[in-house]
C-alpha cells in the first residue's frame, strides 16, 4: 500500500454551515491540513466537530461562499461518492448482509475492479489488519475491536485521498482503546494518509494527532500540536478542556502575584509584560506544583483530600485567599493525611498567563 | 439535499398510488349523493338514495352495531384476562392457548364458518339467531384484542407494578383492576377500536353464517352491489364509511403518540 | 384463563376438527383425490396461487418505492398521504370489490376515460385484472406500513458508508437498503399472499364466473351442497395461509388487517 501517492492536502476557506432550522452550526472556518498530516478535531458534543467532518466528507454542503479543496481539486460541490474519501463511522456501519471480505472489497466492487484485483487487495488488507482467520465471518460474529479493524480496512482499500474518522474508538472498552489508538496512529503514519479524526476524548486526541483543533460553539478555539495546546492554552476554555488546571487569581505586586497574605513568584517575562497593581489570573498544571516544607514556602495551605492513583498521588490543598483548592500531583511515594500543613512551590517558568488575561 | 428528478418521480408515483386508494372512496361518496350518476354531478345532489337505503336496510345497520358492540364486550371480558394470563405464565397450556388464539387469523373466514355450520348448524334456534354470527365475530376478532393488550403488557414491567401493589396489601382483583387494567389502557382501547372496525366490516364469515333475517351491513352491501342501482350501492357504502371512519381516525390518533402497538 | 379456552375450544377447535373429519369421512377422503385429479379444482387452485403471487410481487415493488420515499423525505402533507395509505387496511373485501367497480366497471372511471380517448369502454372489473386491482388495493397499505417501519430503523450511517465508498443510488439500493428491508418484505409479502389466497369478499362482489379458490368453495357448498369437498378445499386453503403466516411470524411478523 503506497497511499502517500494518493493522499492530498485539505484546505477549507471560509466554510460555514447553517442548518435548515436556521441554527449556525459552524462559523466561517479557515483550515489547512498538510498532506499526510493527522488532524484531530476535539471538543464537547455540539461544538461543530462532526459537522466539520461531514462537510469535508461531502455528506453535508457548506453555505454559499465557502470553499473546500482537496489538493488543487475544488470539491465544494462534489458529493461524497466522487470525493474519493475513506470514512470510518462511530458505529462502524459495516454491511450486515456481507461477510468480512465482502465488506472490505465493497469499495473496489462498486468501482468495477476485476475479481482478481479485488481478491489481491483484500488479502493485503486482511494481512495488514490481522484479519485472515475472519475473512468469511459474518459481521455479527466479530468482536468490537475486529469490527473496528474491518471498518478501517474497508475505508482505506480504495486508496482515498483523505481518510475521515468519526469517533472510531468510542464504542470500545478503555484498554482496547489505548492499544488501538497507538496502532492506528502508527499505521496512518506508515501509509502517509491525510486524516481528520474526530473525538471528544482529550487523551485520545493527544495520542493520535499531529495537530489538534479544539472547537467550541462552532469555531476553532485553538489549533496546534499537543504540546502547544497543553502548555500554552490561549483561553480558559482550552486550558480547562485539556487536562486539569489550577487558577491563581491575585494582584501583581513587584515580581510576584499576591492573594491574601501569600506570594507566588513570577518569571521576569511574565511580570514585565504587565503593569503593577493589576489583577491577574495565573494558571498551573497539577504536575507542575510541588509540595514543600510548610515553613519555607511563600504559599501555604492544608491538605483537604488525598488519593493514591498508582503512578502518582493527587493531593488537594486548601489555600487561604484562593476560591478553589489547588490540585497537586506528587510523584514521590509519600503519604499525606487530611489537615497536614504543607507549602506549595511552582517554578515560575511553569506558570501560564493567558494572552489577554487582564481581569476586570 | 437538493431535490432532484428522482424526488419528483417518486413523489408522482406515491401520489398516483394514493390516488388509486382514495379516488374510488370519493367516487362512491359522490355517486351516493348524486341524482343520476350517468348524467353526472350536474344532475344535482340529493339525499334520496341515502334515505332509500335507510328504508330498506336500516335493520342491517342496527344489527351490525349490536353485534360489533357485543363482540367488543365479549372480547373485553375474555380477551383482557387471557392476555394477562399469557403474559404471566409460560407453560405448555399457555403456549397451546396462544396458538389456538392466533390460528383464526391464519385460517380463512370461510373455513371457520363452514366448521361452525357443520357443528352447530343443526341447532336451529342458535343457527337462526344473530348470536351465531356473534360467535364467528368473537373467534375472528379475539386474537386482535389479545395481541394488542399483550403487546402493551410485554412493553411495561407489569410484574414489578403488581408486586409493588401487592406489597401495599392489594388483593388479586384489586391489583388487576387498579394496576393492570389502567396501565394497559392504550392496548385495550386500540383493541376495542380494532374489534369494532373488524366486526363492522366482517364479510367472509358473516356471509356464510347469515340467514335472511340476520343480515349485517356488509352482507347487505354485497346484496345491494348485486341487485341495486349504482347510486343506492354508493349511498349504502357511504353510510358504511361514515360508520367506520371515526373509528379509523381515532385509531390513527391513538397510534400517533405511542408507537404502533398492535 | 378458562373463558378464553372454552370459547376457543368450543367455537374454533371443535368446528375445525369436525371439518377435518367431514373432509375425510365421505368415501375415505375422496375429495382430496378429486382436487388433485379434476382439472376444475386444480385450475382453481393454480389460478388463485398465481394471482396471489403476482399481486404480492407487484405490491412489494410498489410499496417499497412508496415506503422508502415517505421515510426518506419530509414535506408538507406527508402525514395525510400516510393516513390515506393506511385507511384501506380495514376496508372489507366487498367494499373493495365495489371500489374496483367504481374504478374499472361498466360505468367506472377507466371506462369514461377510455371512452373519451378511444371511443371504447374498457372494463377490467369483472375479469382477472379486476381481481388483481382489488387485491392490490388491500395489499399495498399493508406492505407500505411494514416497509416504512423497517426503513425507519435503518442506520443512516450504512447509507453514508456506502456512499463514501463510491456506491451510486442503485448500488446502495441493491447492497444496503434492500438487504435491510428483506425480513420485513418477506413477512409482509407472505401476509399479502395469505390474504390474497383467502380473499372472498372482493371475488364475490366482482366475480361473475371467476374460478378462484374461495369462490369454488362457496359454489361447492351452496350450489352443489358438496360439504366434504368444500371442507377439503377450505382446509387446503387454511393450510396454505397458515404456512404463510408462520413464515411471517418467523420474520418478526407485523399486524394484520381485514381479510379481503
Amino acid at each position: 500500500m503506497k497511499n502517500a501517492s494518493t493522499s492530498v492536502a485539505i484546505t477549507l476557506k471560509q466554510v460555514q454551515k447553517t442548518f435548515s432550522d436556521g441554527t449556525l452550526a459552524l462559523k466561517p472556518l479557515d483550515l489547512h491540513i498538510e498532506q499526510g498530516e493527522i488532524l484531530v478535531l476535539l471538543g464537547p458534543s455540539g461544538c461543530g466537530k462532526t459537522t466539520t467532518l461531514r462537510l469535508i466528507a461531502g455528506l453535508e454542503f457548506c453555505d454559499q461562499g465557502g470553499q473546500i479543496l482537496f489538493g488543487e481539486r475544488d470539491v465544494t460541490q462534489i458529493a461524497i461518492e466522487q470525493r474519493r474519501v475513506g470514512m470510518v463511522f462511530q458505529s462502524y456501519a459495516l454491511f450486515p448482509n456481507m461477510d468480512v471480505s465482502e465488506n472490505i472489497a465493497y469499495g473496489l466492487r462498486v468501482r468495477g475492479e476485476n475479481k482478481a484485483t479485488q481478491q489481491k487487495k483484500v488479502n493485503e488488507m486482511l494481512e495488514l489488519f490481522d484479519l485472515q482467520p475472519y475473512a468469511q465471518r459474518a459481521i455479527d460474529q466479530l468482536s468490537g475491536g475486529q469490527r473496528q479493524r474491518v471498518a478501517l480496512a474497508r475505508a482505506i482499500i480504495t486508496e482515498p485521498e483523505v481518510l475521515l474518522l468519526d469517533e472510531p474508538l468510542s464504542a470500545l472498552d478503555a484498554l482496547l482503546k489505548k492499544r488501538l489508538r497507538t496502532d492506528i496512529n502508527a499505521l496512518l503514519k506508515r501509509l502517509g494518509i491525510t486524516a481528520v479524526y474526530v473525538t471528544h476524548d482529550q487523551e485520545e486526541a493527544m495520542a493520535m494527532g499531529d495537530r489538534i483543533a479544539i472547537l467550541d460553539h462552532g469555531e476553532i478555539a485553538q489549533i496546534g500540536t499537543a504540546e502547544e495546546i497543553y502548555l500554552s492554552p490561549n483561553s480558559e476554555f482550552v486550558a480547562n478542556f485539556i487536562g486539569q488546571m489550577n487558577h491563581f487569581d491575585g494582584l501583581l505586586q513587584g515580581q510576584a502575584l499576591s492573594f491574601g497574605k501569600q506570594f507566588l513568584p513570577l518569571s521576569p517575562s511574565l511580570y514585565q509584560s504587565c503593569s503593577g497593581g493589576k489583577r491577574l489570573r495565573c494558571m498551573a498544571r497539577p504536575e507542575d506544583v510541588c509540595l514543600m516544607a510548610f515553613d519555607e514556602a511563600t504559599v501555604k495551605g492544608a491538605v483537604s483530600h488525598s488519593v493514591f492513583l498508582g503512578d502518582r498521588t493527587r493531593v488537594l490543598v486548601e489555600v487561604e485567599g484562593l476560591q478553589e483548592p489547588v490540585h497537586v500531583d506528587c510523584f514521590e511515594r509519600k503519604r499525606y493525611t487530611i489537615g497536614d500543613r504543607v507549602g506549595l512551590m511552582i517554578p515560575p517558568s511553569r506558570l501560564v498567563l493567558l494572552p489577554n488575561s487582564g481581569m476586570e | 439535499m437538493k431535490k432532484g428528478v428522482f424526488f419528483y418521480l417518486q413523489l408522482a408515483f406515491t401520489l398516483l398510488i394514493c390516488a388509486f386508494l382514495i379516488v374510488p372512496v370519493f367516487m362512491s361518496i359522490t355517486a351516493g349523493l348524486t341524482n343520476n350518476y350517468f348524467v353526472g354531478i350536474k344532475s344535482g345532489l340529493t339525499f334520496r338514495w341515502v334515505e332509500q337505503v335507510w328504508d330498506m336496510y336500516s335493520n342491517t345497520i342496527w344489527l351490525t352495531m349490536k353485534i360489533a358492540l357485543v363482540t367488543t364486550l365479549v372480547n373485553l371480558c375474555v380477551g383482557v384476562p387471557c392476555a394477562y394470563y399469557l403474559a404471566r405464565t409460560r407453560s405448555k397450556l399457555s403456549a397451546f392457548l396462544d396458538e389456538c388464539l392466533t390460528l383464526p387469523i391464519a385460517i380463512p373466514g370461510m373455513a371457520i364458518a363452514l366448521g361452525l355450520i357443520s357443528v352447530y348448524g343443526g341447532i336451529t334456534e342458535f343457527r337462526m339467531s344473530w348470536s351465531f354470527i356473534l360467535v364467528g365475530h368473537v373467534i375472528f376478532t379475539l386474537p386482535f384484542m389479545v395481541k394488542s393488550v399483550l403487546a402493551v403488557l410485554q412493553s411495561i414491567n407489569f410484574r414489578v407494578l403488581e408486586e409493588g401493589a401487592a406489597s401495599l396489601g392489594a388483593s388479586f382483583w384489586q391489583r388487576f383492576f387498579h394496576v393492570i387494567v389502567p396501565n394497559c389502557k392504550t392496548g385495550i382501547v386500540s383493541g376495542i377500536l380494532m374489534t369494532l372496525t373488524l366486526s363492522a366490516g366482517e364479510f367472509n364469515l358473516t356471509w356464510m353464517l347469515h340467514t335472511p333475517l340476520t343480515k349485517t351491513l356488509p352482507v347487505g352491501l354485497a346484496d345491494s352491489y348485486a341487485s341495486m342501482r349504482l347510486e343506492v350501492s354508493s349511498a349504502y357504502t357511504l353510510i358504511f364509511l361514515g360508520m367506520i371512519l371515526p373509528l379509523l381516525i381515532a385509531a390513527q390518533f391513538l397510534n400517533r403518540r405511542p408507537k404502533r402497538s398492535a | 384463563m378458562i373463558p378464553a379456552l372454552v370459547v376457543s375450544l368450543a367455537f374454533f377447535l371443535l368446528p375445525m376438527a369436525k371439518l377435518v373429519w367431514l373432509s375425510f369421512a365421505k368415501q375415505h377422503g375422496i375429495s382430496y383425490w378429486y382436487i388433485l385429479t379434476k382439472p376444475m379444482y386444480l385450475s382453481s387452485l393454480w389460478s388463485t396461487f398465481w394471482l396471489s403471487t403476482v399481486v404480492t410481487l407487484a405490491s412489494l415493488i410498489i410499496a417499497t418505492i412508496v415506503g422508502l420515499f415517505l421515510t426518506r423525505h419530509d414535506f408538507k402533507g406527508k402525514s395525510i398521504l400516510v393516513a390515506m395509505l393506511s385507511f384501506p387496511l380495514v376496508f372489507p373485501g366487498v367494499v373493495i370489490g365495489f371500489f374496483v367497480i367504481m374504478l374499472a366497471g361498466r360505468q367506472g372511471l377507466l371506462a369514461e376515460l377510455s371512452l373519451a380517448l378511444t371511443d371504447e369502454r374498457w372494463t377490467l372489473a369483472y375479469s382477472i385484472s379486476g381481481l388483481f386491482i382489488g387485491y392490490l388495493y388491500f395489499s399495498i397499505p399493508r406492505v407500505v406500513l411494514t416497509v416504512m417501519g423497517a426503513a425507519e430503523k435503518l442506520d443512516d450511517n450504512l447509507i453514508e458508508a456506502g456512499r463514501s465508498l463510491g456506491a451510486n443510488r442503485w448500488q446502495l439500493l441493491r447492497d444496503v437498503t434492500l438487504p435491510a428491508l428483506t425480513p420485513g418484505l418477506i413477512s409482509s409479502g407472505s401476509i399479502c399472499f395469505a390474504t390474497s389466497m383467502g380473499a372472498f369478499g372482493t371475488a364475490f362482489t366482482l366475480a361473475t364466473n371467476l374460478n378462484v379458490l374461495p369462490m369454488t368453495i362457496y359454489t361447492e357448498f351452496t350450489l352443489n351442497a358438496n360439504f366434504a369437498m368444500a371442507a377439503a378445499l377450505s382446509l387446503i386453503l387454511g393450510f396454505i395461509t397458515w404456512v404463510c403466516l408462520t413464515i411471517a411470524r418467523r420474520q418478526g411478523g407485523s399486524s394484520l388487517g381485514m381479510g379481503g
